[in-house]
């Protein structure tokens, strides 16, 4: 083999090497990593640090040999499985940044647990494992390889979450397991009905399947949109529990306040947004009619979502479940722009997700770091940092005001593009939806006050110390994205633009086709 | 003649091989052997399924119909020895540790296998109830082999009587079917017994008959001696039970289902789905309040025999071959978790109390984690090798028109993972309590546990070639 074909092997399998290089790092530590004393903690950080650098640098190929204009999937790979089913993994518009965005944080979410002193061995196994999961995915191209591969990722979470939680961490680890297991299980069996359906579980032809649509009635009740509409009941149960939408969030503020700190970051910044990308991947394309049918329903879902969760999140006591909320009602906005079902609607759900992935990451990261100091997420503990933590007051302004919207950073872009997606749809439903903003700066501003400003009067504040260099290192990349992303949109919109305006078109074609499929019908 | 005995020649074999291990165990040193017996029996089975499973082709009758050597007897008696096989040695230090090995232990198991094999080849009802009989009978023996213990002798009777019964009532089943059809022969009575055409009698008949076989792979509501006689047997013999009679029970199911009534599908399949559904209800909501784990094993075996039954609902050849991956998934599913709970000791005592296992994983990373992926597995989470085995039966469920069964299935699993979760739970969240289990020395246990557990993560590739066999397995009893 000389060295063309052997980079040629390489690239033909760039996804699952990228998707791998954690896992296989993981069986290493788990297999050679011995002991449990100073050494062999600081090799497994060292070793997660370098297995998920090394992921996002051979990440970064994916983006180099991606062509933007082919709406196609891309570096397909593609082997039989068991039951008929196929390995087939690849990438399009849709999916690669969120590719990017999971093997861009994983290293920061290792750097930021640098000072877990317990079980660290199991600790960076568990991120790194997750890593994969997350990876595939966005990857999988099959309908039960992303069923395994999305369900598979509850393990490492539960575990997380149980042995590096809270003190209430046993109740969070076993609602969030449950909680999206049950979810997950309908789109189990949406699934085996599409495999029954289409005869195949290759995701890239179920797109080009039309799922029959004729209403029918089911004990009793009269179905509009038929299998179509079932199909998306099921692939919303799981995925609007996954997002979180309201009312099936209340798993994620107690997921989020018992989780260690870099659990919430990847809980916030990756896995929430395997909802979205569901919807986009599945929901919308393959079941336009039951999306057609449902849509408004889920508009007024988001709308409510941004309001209530920003109410609720205003009367919060514990930094981190505000940040929760608040992150639910983000991810209001995006499943707004996704059921707009226009090109600035899943443009801006897609700049949404990528940029809440950076300022959620980086809230969460702010609460980390007081709480590394002082043990305690309780908002009336601290008060008047900014005396003694100036660099730290200036993070945490400016993610605070990205969180708010404000324009020039990355938060501002997606909230408006799902506005004005919506106000095209529903105005009513956006006129709704914009007065949450008004309450996300509320509560925000709200929080920074009584967090960073006045005196410092508490005592036991009086001896806290700024960051240090490791975490203004971790702060960095997240500071640059933010604005990038915020001044320069166009980074992202020209990756996803393409293949948005294929799933649009397609969208609008298919609802076109049953509507005159009911038109002559019915003459 | 002699090709009739050609046919069935592995199961007379094991016969003469148990006949002639009693001779020598009685004029040799008795319990004395009795180590060196498991061992033999083991080799004896390991080589029998290699035999069976890399020489047997086609479907051979012998006995004028009664006993037939087809792709899915085969199949099944792959899974039954090499299981049995698995389960004698990883139990052989138990019992002899607590001076339960005796001489015959081996034998009566082997004489059970005998019988097993029998079940899942019978073609005729006879045969059937013969088999049947034998398993049983060493069953009911080995179940109560801790004579000192109150606990086992009582699963001994419980079993025994509660067996009988229901032995009794196939056997009236029997009767009817004969009664109705006129013949025993299966190929017999599928000719009469034809959908929109079967009488009233024979009706009656299958009833009876599936109601005695629901008893033998405990199904609900035939299911109440399974957590006494789990409970109550030694742990080795609780391993056993969970493993190979489960596939001969299910085997003979499948068998008569599909070869004597696999004209009349609509007569059965609405109750086997509705004794499916009961069983992954019952095993899933009963197990939540257990504290013993052998208990807990018991409700966890009665939930996965459900989605065993569902595949058989299907009534059609994915649905059998859905089956058979689904056994073959469970039972090394549960010598890994057997294996788990032999090596379960405090002070040198067997405990059982699932308490007991806090923060084990502490003490024990590596077995705790194996177990891990185990319990993870049999709660059918992904990408564990038990998930597998549940989509395929939920896709032979679905592609029946058996859509609700399947989501009741789902269901079922989310409430069923709660106590696997429970378990995981003490071994990683626990509480810190002053001395945990002993660490246990056996590399067998060891060993059994992590090729179990690597086989549920690595077996996702391609299942081992396990998937081909079961097609063709299929294929052989559903035409």
């Amino acid at each position: 083999m000389d060295d063309d074909e052997r980079r040629s092997t390489l690239m033909d399998n760039l996804l699952s090497i990228v998707t791998f290089i954690p896992a296989v790092a993981a069986l290493i530590m788990a297999v050679f990593l011995r002991g449990d004393d100073e050494a062999a903690r600081k090799n497994a950080k060292w070793i997660a640090l370098f297995a998920t650098s090394a992921t996002f640098f051979v990440s970064l190929f994916i983006l180099a040999g991606f062509d933007r204009n082919n709406t196609d999937f891309q570096m397909v790979e593609d082997a039989t499985w068991l039951m008929g089913l196929q390995y087939k993994m690849g990438v399009d518009g849709i999916s690669i940044l969120f590719v990017l965005l999971a093997t861009f944080m994983m290293p920061l979410v290792i750097a930021a647990s640098w000072n877990v002193e317990t079980r660290v061995k199991e600790y960076m196994i568990a991120f790194l494992m997750l890593e994969t999961l997350m990876l595939g995915v966005f990857m999988a191209l099959d309908l039960v390889l992303f069923y395994v591969f999305f369900e598979a990722g509850l393990i490492p979470m539960f575990l997380i979450i149980g042995i590096w939680g809270g003190a209430n961490r046993i109740y969070a680890s076993f609602k969030f397991f449950l909680y999206t297991f049950l979810g997950s299980v309908l789109m189990l069996i949406a699934m085996v009905a599409m495999f029954a359906d289409a005869g195949t579980t290759d995701i890239a032809k179920l797109l080009v399947h039309e799922f029959s649509y004729g209403s029918f009635d089911l004990l009793g009740i009269h179905i509009v949109g038929g299998m179509q509409t079932l199909m998306f009941l099921a692939f919303f149960a799981s995925f609007a529990v996954k997002m979180p939408m309201w009312p099936v969030h209340t798993w994620l503020p107690d997921a989020h306040v018992q989780a260690p700190t870099a659990g919430s970051i990847v809980l916030a910044a990756i896995l929430l947004k395997m909802g979205g990308y569901g919807f986009l991947r599945f929901s919308l394309p393959m079941f336009p009619v039951g999306s057609d049918v449902l849509a408004p329903t889920v508009l007024w879902m988001s709308a409510i979502a941004i309001v209530y969760t920003s109410l609720v999140a205003l009367v919060q006591q514990d930094m981190k479940k505000l940040i929760a909320y608040s992150s639910v009602a983000h991810m209001g906005f995006v499943t707004m722009g996704i059921f707009a079902a226009n090109q600035q609607g899943i443009d801006g759900a897609i700049f949404q997700m990528i940029s809440h992935g950076f300022i959620s990451g980086a809230l969460f990261l702010c609460v980390g770091v007081i709480y590394d100091r002082m043990h305690t997420r309780e908002i009336d503990a601290y008060g008047g940092l900014v005396n003694r933590m100036p660099a730290y007051a200036m993070i945490f302004m400016f993610f605070t005001m990205a969180n708010v919207g404000l324009p020039g950073t990355s938060g501002f872009v997606g909230e408006f593009l799902t506005l004005v997606a919506v106000f095209k749809v529903n105005t009513w439903v956006a006129a709704v939806a914009t007065s949450g903003v008004v309450f996300s700066a509320a509560y925000a501003l709200w929080l920074y006050r009584r967090v960073v400003m006045g005196d410092l009067i508490k005592e036991s504040l009086k001896s806290i110390t700024d960051m240090g260099t490791r975490e203004r290192v971790i702060f960095a990349p997240l500071v640059v994205m933010t604005i990038l992303l915020g001044v320069y949109p166009a980074l992202v919109l020209d990756i996803i633009g393409p293949s948005v305006t294929a799933l649009v078109t397609n969208y609008e074609t298919a609802l076109a086709a049953a509507d005159a499929v009911s038109q002559a019908a019915s003459q | 003649m002699s090709a009739d005995l050609n046919i069935i020649l592995p199961e007379i074999l094991l016969a003469l091989f148990a006949i002639f291990a009693l001779l020598g165990g009685v004029y040799t040193g008795k319990d004395g052997v009795a180590s060196t017996l498991v061992w033999l029996t083991s080799a004896a089975m390991v080589a029998l399924a290699a035999w069976i499973g890399l020489t047997g082709t086609g479907t051979n009758v012998a006995f004028n119909g009664m006993f037939s050597d087809d792709g899915f007897s085969r199949f099944a008696k792959v899974v039954i020895l090499l299981s049995t096989a698995a389960v004698l040695i990883m139990g052989e230090g138990y019992m002899n540790k607590r001076g339960l090995l005796r001489f015959e232990y081996p034998i009566l198991v082997a004489l059970s296998v005998v019988g097993m094999m029998m079940m899942v080849s019978a073609s005729d009802l006879m045969a059937l109830y013969m088999g049947l009989e034998l398993q049983s009978l060493a069953l009911y023996v080995v179940a109560s082999l801790r004579r000192d213990s109150a606990r086992s002798t009582e699963a001994g009777l419980k079993y025994f009587v509660l067996g009988a019964l229901s032995s009794g009532i196939l056997l009236y089943g029997a009767s009817l079917i004969y009664g109705y059809a006129g013949t025993t022969l299966f190929s017999g009575i599928i000719q009469t017994a034809v959908h929109g055409d079967v009488s009233v009698g024979l009706l009656f008949g299958l009833i009876f008959v599936i109601s005695g076989m629901a008893f033998k792979v405990s199904a609900v509501p035939f299911h109440m001696w399974t957590p006494d006689v789990y409970e109550g047997a030694p742990t080795p013999i609780t391993a056993f039970f969970a493993t190979a009679p489960k596939v001969a029970a299910m085997g003979l199911f499948a068998r008569v289902m599909h070869d004597a009534f696999g004209n009349a599908i609509p007569d059965w399949q609405q109750v086997i789905a509705l004794i499916s559904l009961l069983s992954m209800f019952l095993g899933a909501v009963a197990a939540i309040g257990q504290t013993n784990i052998k208990r807990l094993m018991a409700y966890s075996s009665i939930a996965h025999m459900g989605y065993a039954l569902m595949g058989l609902a299907a009534g059609t050849a994915l649905g059998v071959e859905a089956m058979l991956v689904y056994m073959t998934i469970y039972v090394t599913m549960n010598i890994g978790t057997f294996a788990f709970i032999l090596s379960m000791e405090k002070g040198g005592q067997p405990v059982t109390d699932i308490a007991s296992l806090n923060m084990y994983a502490k003490a024990q990373p590596g077995r705790a984690f194996a177990m891990l992926i185990l319990l993870f597995s049999l709660a059918g989470v992904p990408p564990m090798l038990g998930f597998f085995g549940k989509l395929y039966v939920l896709r032979a469920a679905y592609d029946a028109g058996l859509a609700w069964l399947a989501i009741a299935g789902v269901i079922a699993s989310v409430i069923g993972a709660f106590y696997y979760l429970r378990i995981v739970f003490f071994m990683y969240f626990g509480e810190e309590q002053a001395e945990g289990l002993d660490a246990s020395k056996s590399t067998i246990l060891w060993g059994f546990l992590m090729a179990s557990a690597g086989i549920m993560v690595f077996g996702i590739i391609n299942m081992f070639g396990v998937e081909p066999a079961a097609t063709a397995a299929a294929a052989a009893l559903v035409n």
